[in-house]
């Protein structure tokens, strides 16, 4: 592929990120940061932040395999969880963690449970598309 | 970049402005790295707070400004953004991805200059400046009105010292301070109450301060945090942001002192062995404090050497035991004017707290029978527990030397205090009657001779003054607007008036303003006078 494509792909596959709701405004402001000092600055937090954001699944599937469940834990994990989606701008993720959290306000383990299920697979599709993306961009 | 700013800003300010970033999320803290640099500023990143206090502690100047995450595995952000403002007296940012009004809130309480939500923007970033320059002029002015005070403090050196000359000069200096309060006022307050508008200003009265200086030496300067001493002080009203803001101030008062000190030692001549300009031995006297039983562990800052040290500094110790605080309340309660006349010894006895004042040098000479009163608690409002006056001042000796050689021997001094208030009970010197007391308390020329017995009881509350903040000369401006911390790095009430002026001209005058009225127990024209007043009342010479 020609640069002028791979670029265009590039682009068409960041707009349908966005439009789907998957990406926000933070990924922009990642790209913005990029440089020549760093000129792949955002595939690094990319990938910083899915090493980072695997060990808090973990760590909450943990949590929830628990038979009395730790709601003030939970919730804990998952604010730091949302911490880290927030920092690539990873719009859906985010919702749900917000979603899981109240039902760990609420005390709702079935609602937690289905919610950290929902939030998993977004986690896991936006990574697939973010490699996919990364992967076109070094073309 | 170089790292040139210390207290002036650089040239191309704020460019290299120095940034902590506290952060636990790996990610972020890359982010903010990156986001930083692009500001030009010089950035230094951490994912622990402890870490991050290590760092900040072990370059005391070598940053401008901290950043940190509100949720840390190791230590809440909240507690760090305490830790940083009280050792530090850096401005500190608030992040967090959660937005919820209530922990905004919390943090502004907590002392944060800024509460930035997650995911943060270029521009939220480029304007953390603002927060490093607006410190440096509040504390360019606060500074100026120290000054100021001192000047006209000095003015009235050698002049017959009155109530009414004092007075005239705390009032100048209030005047001052009104007037730069004014000034000041939003930038102590803007957290003060989010609903409410910067019309509510605490003030912090000598009975306030007091019940501060206390709940700080209770905690220990080690563990103090704004909480901790908010709920000890038992003031309903008063928040945490109140006090933490009067802490900060507080120390960075202490720190002016201590450099204002550490100049005026050297030009008095009084020798201050240590007390390097930026430390703060104003926490507390440094020595002679080991005879009290309470250990004031402030570890942050230990004045044995004069320099703020963190380290954890037994009150016992010789070494600077910051204290620091003087109890105002306690003058503040007490309506009597104690003058007296305190031998030297006695007082130096009593004072010998971590001067580098330029203040007799409380050699213990002879006179230790002034300290037969041991001072247990009981200054239990006073929070001067450390304060005991024993016989044995071996303690105090030490301190010796700290001052240059004052020779008070034999000398006495007058201690007028005028108290408001009663005194605090000083359990020690029995011998020393009400009459006596009396006899003694209302303005008199300013170096009364006193009884050894009387010296002893007023020994005793000097020292348990003593274990307030040593005041230094004319550095103690405790008002009821400026909730300036009234930083003395000498055991005031040592180099007070008790001791012999005719060393210094400093001391003089600090002698003679050992004034303690109501009004002016704040007005401490001279450090040791604030000393000598809270001790006083502490001691409560009624005991007598």
């Amino acid at each position: 592929m020609d640069t002028n494509h791979s670029r265009r792909q590039l682009a068409a596959m960041k707009q349908s990120l966005f439009d789907q709701g998957l990406l926000d405004e933070q990924f922009i402001q990642l790209e913005e940061l990029q440089d020549d000092a760093n000129p792949n600055f955002v595939e690094e937090i990319v990938t910083l932040h899915y090493r980072d954001s695997s060990r808090l699944i973990s760590s909450i599937e943990q949590a929830l395999k628990e038979r009395n469940l730790d709601f003030n834990k939970l919730d804990t994990l998952m604010h730091q969880f949302k911490g880290s989606s927030s920092s690539i701008g990873a719009k859906k993720v985010k919702a749900e963690c917000n979603l899981f959290r109240e039902y760990c306000r609420a005390g709702n383990a079935e609602g937690c449970m289905r919610s950290f299920q929902q939030l998993k697979k977004e986690h896991a599709a936006l990574r697939k598309k973010l490699e996919a993306y990364f992967q076109v961009s070094r073309v | 970049m170089d790292n040139g700013c210390f207290s002036s800003p650089r040239r191309d300010f704020p460019a290299g402005l120095r940034v902590l970033v506290v952060d636990d999320d790996p990610t972020w803290l890359k982010i903010l790295e990156k986001m930083l640099k692009k500001c030009n500023y010089e950035v230094t990143t951490c994912c622990l707070a402890r870490h991050a206090l290590n760092l900040l502690r072990e370059r005391k100047d070598g940053y401008d400004i901290v950043i940190s995450d509100v949720n840390m595995p190791d230590m809440d952000g909240f507690k760090l953004l305490e830790l940083v403002g009280l050792e530090m007296d850096l401005p500190v940012i608030m992040m967090s991805v959660d937005g919820e009004t209530s922990r905004v809130m919390k943090g502004v309480q907590h002392g944060a200059c800024d509460y930035l939500l997650k995911p943060i923007r270029m521009k939220e970033l480029r304007n953390i400046w603002q927060h490093v320059f607006r410190k440096r002029i509040h504390e360019a002015r606060e500074f100026e009105s120290f000054e100021s005070f001192e000047n006209i403090h000095l003015m009235r050196n050698g002049s017959e010292q009155s109530d009414d000359g004092n007075l005239f000069a705390v009032e100048d200096v209030t005047s001052t301070k009104k007037r730069k309060d004014a000034d000041n006022k939003h930038y102590d307050k803007e957290c003060l109450d989010p609903s409410s508008t910067k019309k509510a200003r605490v003030v912090w009265s000598v009975d306030l301060h007091q019940k501060f200086v206390k709940a700080v030496n209770q905690i220990g300067f080690d563990k103090v945090g704004p909480k901790k001493i908010l709920d000890l002080m038992n003031v309903p009203w008063l928040t945490r942001e109140n006090v933490a803001s009067h802490l900060q101030k507080y120390r960075l008062y202490l720190s002016r002192i201590q450099k204002e000190n550490d100049q005026r030692s050297s030009s008095s001549g009084m020798k201050h062995s240590d007390f390097p300009s930026k430390d703060l031995a104003s926490f507390g006297f440094q020595n002679s404090v080991n005879k009290q039983q309470n250990d004031v562990p402030v570890d942050s800052y230990n004045f044995s050497d004069g320099s703020l040290q963190p380290k954890n500094v037994e009150t016992k110790s010789r070494e600077g035991e910051p204290k620091g605080i003087i109890p105002q309340s306690t003058i503040a309660e007490k309506g009597r004017a104690l003058t007296g006349n305190i031998a030297d010894t006695n007082m130096r006895e009593g004072f010998r707290v971590s001067l580098n004042q330029p203040f007799v040098p409380l050699e213990s000479e002879g006179n230790r029978s002034v300290f037969d009163c041991s001072m247990p608690t009981q200054y239990s409002w006073t929070e001067v527990p450390h304060l005991q006056l024993k016989e044995d001042h071996k303690s105090l000796v030490n301190l010796g030397d700290n001052f240059s050689q004052l020779p008070l021997q034999g000398k006495q001094h007058h201690i007028q205090v005028d108290q408001s208030q009663s005194i605090a009970s000083i359990s020690s010197t029995p011998s020393i009657t009400d009459e006596e007391v009396a006899a003694c308390i209302e303005p008199k020329p300013l170096f009364a001779d006193y009884k050894n017995d009387y010296a002893t009881s007023v020994c005793s509350i000097g020292n348990a003054v003593v274990d307030t903040f040593p005041i230094q000369p004319g550095s103690l401006v405790m008002n009821d607007q400026s909730s300036e911390p009234i930083s003395t790095t000498n055991s005031g009430l040592k180099t007070q008036g008790y001791n012999n002026l005719s060393s210094t001209s400093d001391l003089e005058i600090y002698q003679r303003n050992l004034l303690l009225d109501e009004d002016l127990h704040f007005y401490w024209l001279q450090g040791e006078s604030y000393n000598m007043n809270f001790g006083l009342q502490n001691i409560g010479m009624s005991e007598y």
